[in-house]
């Protein structure tokens, strides 16, 4: 090693190379294809074998279901007679509304639109970038929205609790949305306007929730008055069905996974050894048993543990099976991602003086849930696709109404068509849940 | 260590200012891991304003002893007293003990998904219930202390070693602790970064700070330790004045350790 004495003359002056480009040989279009497809003999011919089993399957495809294909029939025997190899869509354009509604009476559908319609505007604030308040948008998503949709979905007579949840989940949709209008036109928060307007500007900032609760009231109060009176038709949930019931069920049960299954992780790795062992005793129990037993235990045996005078709802003992099942199967998932995470962050967070809730909401929940991500969403495109097991204990989710179609005397028979059409549905949900798990892991990346 | 250390040997140590009042008591302290023995019977007192280099070899039980001080281990056996709060297992006085005491570790134990700033104002938002602006304003200060006021708006990640422990030492300093815990700080750094950190160390030091320090920068025991502690088989081999420690040890095998550690 050179000597470093300063007093020396002939010190030799270190400078860092410059960085000089890749070497061009293997970039543009055709680069590529040299590199990847035509890279030698044996390669090339790999390359037009692949692209001729590719072609043979779309083409036979295409002739199946484009250009053979019969749009318009009034049975299945009308469309074999017009094209005895083509598939025979009519029968999925004559029952769509089935197969996308179940036997929800037509003049009541309006309903089930609007509910979706709310949940996306309701759920679309989580997406605008630099929006405040986030966080309470996502609260009151799932704790107060599923009363205003059971209510939309269900009907009926209002009981005075419903009456209050279905007003102030409105009242919050409408305040959420004020909000938002008011932060992107103005850059100034739904609060701060309030306390501006009401003079509270200059007082204590605890002082400055008093002007923000009381028009809330105001708005509740107008609500109120409004809709005190309506009231929506009760459909019975037997007649709930096709997508819509799908999206129901996978829909509370992905809601009450995660938290259930955060429940029964933290219980997992408690020290309490009740908590531990009834926590191990419960994921165990119910990750042993195939979704179709929990299915028909929930629907058998849940009358026998509550009193008899208690009337049960299929629909909602099926959910409650599927949303314990599903809590099970999270909880070893969020265990991994807690496990994941270094003890030293769990050892910071409790030298620094935080408590046990306070260091798992704000330091290891977050990080472990980030690690988690694609499993998380791969158990919810699993929890979708589960769903479907229901059509066995007679709810007629999509899949039911799918089998349905060809047992009708008129499109009897027509069982290919429909099976491609639910494959081609289920497809995009799972394959935009898991293109918007790739983009959440892409924004929520920070180098570790 | 060579003569090119940051903290060099020559330098004199810096002045201290201890008061009588003893901030922390070990009491025939006793600690098992499963069968192991890994605390024999340890007693020691610290004063507000001592500084204390604990040194040994790996598995002397030296980062446990300081661990013990705010119990991210506890104890089996005997007492230990900081500031006057009593180590018993309750967990108010353990709450109460962690925001007055503060710990740098070795592998920084920054959190990730956290920026530089939020990692600082986290505790006193959470713990002390201090308001944001007021928050955010003392980690600035800290993290100027520290040198690093420009990269608070990035992620641990995006920094060096040097860097990340320097701000971990901000975000402990944001607690403002009355005593402060290192556990070998500088242990996984690189060689040219443990300068910028024990920089920072000297200077607090400097303030005035309660320090506990484990570490095998001898140049820095030296200039900055009020007594040096030798421990091996978790017990307190040797404690003394740095000057006496290095130069005239009683215990042959701190004479050992030393000749080992001091050799090239």
């Amino acid at each position: 090693m050179a000597s470093v004495d300063s007093s020396s003359a002939d010190v030799i002056v270190f400078s860092p190379k410059a960085s000089k480009p890749p070497p061009a040989t293997t970039v543009g279009v055709l680069g590529w294809f040299r590199e990847n497809l035509f890279y030698s003999w044996f390669s090339t011919a790999l390359t037009f074998a692949s692209a001729y089993l590719i072609y043979i399957t779309l083409a036979g495809l295409y002739q199946w279901g484009i250009a053979d294909a019969v749009w318009d029939a009034e049975s299945r025997r009308q469309c074999l007679d017009t094209s005895p190899h083509g598939a025979c869509w009519a029968g999925i354009v004559t029952w769509f509304n089935a197969i996308i509604y179940g036997r929800f009476p037509d003049a009541e559908q309006w309903r089930i639109n609007l509910g979706f319609i709310i949940l996306f505007l309701w759920m679309a604030p989580l997406w605008f970038p630099r929006l405040k308040g986030k966080v309470g948008v996502g609260i009151t998503l799932v704790l107060v929205y599923p009363f205003l949709a059971a209510y939309l979905f269900a009907g009926g007579e209002r009981g005075w609790f419903m009456q209050f949840m279905v007003i102030f989940a409105i009242t919050t949709f409408i305040n959420t949305w004020l909000h938002i209008a008011l932060s992107l036109i103005t850059g100034r928060t739904l609060k701060e306007w309030i306390v501006g307007l009401t003079g509270f500007a200059d007082k204590h900032e605890r002082l400055h929730k008093y002007p923000n609760l009381g028009f809330t009231a105001i708005i509740f109060a107008i609500v109120f008055f409004i809709l005190n009176d309506w009231s929506l038709l009760a459909v019975n949930t037997n007649l709930w069905g096709g997508l819509f019931l799908t999206l129901v069920i996978a829909g509370v049960a992905i809601v009450t996974a995660l938290p259930g299954g955060i429940v029964l992780a933290l219980g997992r790795r408690s020290h309490m050894p009740v908590v531990r062992i009834s926590s191990i005793a419960f994921i165990e129990l119910f990750r042993s048993v195939p979704l179709i037993t929990v299915l028909f235990m929930a629907v058998t045996m849940m009358p026998l543990f509550l009193p008899p005078d208690v009337q049960l709802n299929k629909l909602v003992q099926v959910i409650i099976g599927v949303c314990l099942f599903a809590a099970a199967y999270m909880a070893e998932v969020v265990r991994g991602g807690l496990q994941a995470v270094p003890n030293g962050q769990y050892e910071a967070a409790k030298a620094m003086g935080l408590t046990y809730w306070k260091s798992m909401n704000l330091i290891i929940l977050p990080q472990a849930l980030k690690l988690m991500i694609p499993n998380i969403v791969g158990n919810f495109i699993g929890l979708l696709k589960d769903t479907t097991l229901v059509s066995i204990i007679g709810l007629y989710d999509m899949l039911g109404m799918l089998k349905a179609t060809g047992q009708n005397p008129i499109w009897i028979g027509l069982h290919t068509e429909p099976l491609m059409f639910g494959a081609m549905v289920y497809f995009i949900l799972c394959f935009a849940m898991s293109q918007y798990s790739q983009s959440l892991e892409r924004k929520l990346k920070t180098t570790l | 260590m060579s003569d090119e250390s940051p903290v060099a040997a020559a330098e004199e140590h810096i002045a201290s200012a201890i008061s009588d009042e003893i901030v922390i008591t070990f009491d025939d302290v006793n600690k098992w891991y499963g069968e192991f023995h890994v605390l024999k019977d340890i007693n020691l007192a610290v004063r507000k304003g001592e500084r204390i280099v604990v040194c040994g070899p790996s598995g002397s039980g030296k980062s446990t002893l300081i661990r013990c001080i705010n119990r991210l281990e506890p104890h089996q056996d005997g007492h230990i007293a900081v500031n006057g709060v009593n180590l018993d297992g309750s967990v108010k006085n353990i709450d109460a003990i962690r925001s007055d005491v503060g710990m740098v570790f070795q592998s920084f134990n920054l959190f990730p998904h956290l920026t530089v700033q939020e990692n600082c104002t986290l505790a006193p938002m959470w713990v002390k219930k201090m308001p944001k602006a007021e928050a955010d304003a003392i980690a600035d200060k800290y993290l100027a202390r520290v040198k690093i006021p420009e990269q608070a708006q990035k992620y641990p990640g995006q920094l060096s070693g040097g860097q990340q422990q320097r701000v971990a030492i901000a975000r402990s300093l944001c607690m403002n602790p009355s005593i402060m815990l290192f556990d070998e700080p500088t242990s996984a750094l690189d060689p040219e970064m443990i300068s910028e950190v024990l920089d920072v160390m000297v200077e607090l030091a400097e303030s005035g700070m309660t320090m506990l320090v484990v570490t095998h920068e001898m140049a820095f025991a030296k200039k900055v330790a009020d007594r040096v502690i030798f421990m091996d088989f978790g017990e307190i081999v040797e404690e003394n004045a740095p000057g006496e420690f290095f130069d005239n040890a009683k215990v042959d095998r701190t004479q050992l350790f030393l000749s080992q550690i001091l050799a090239h």
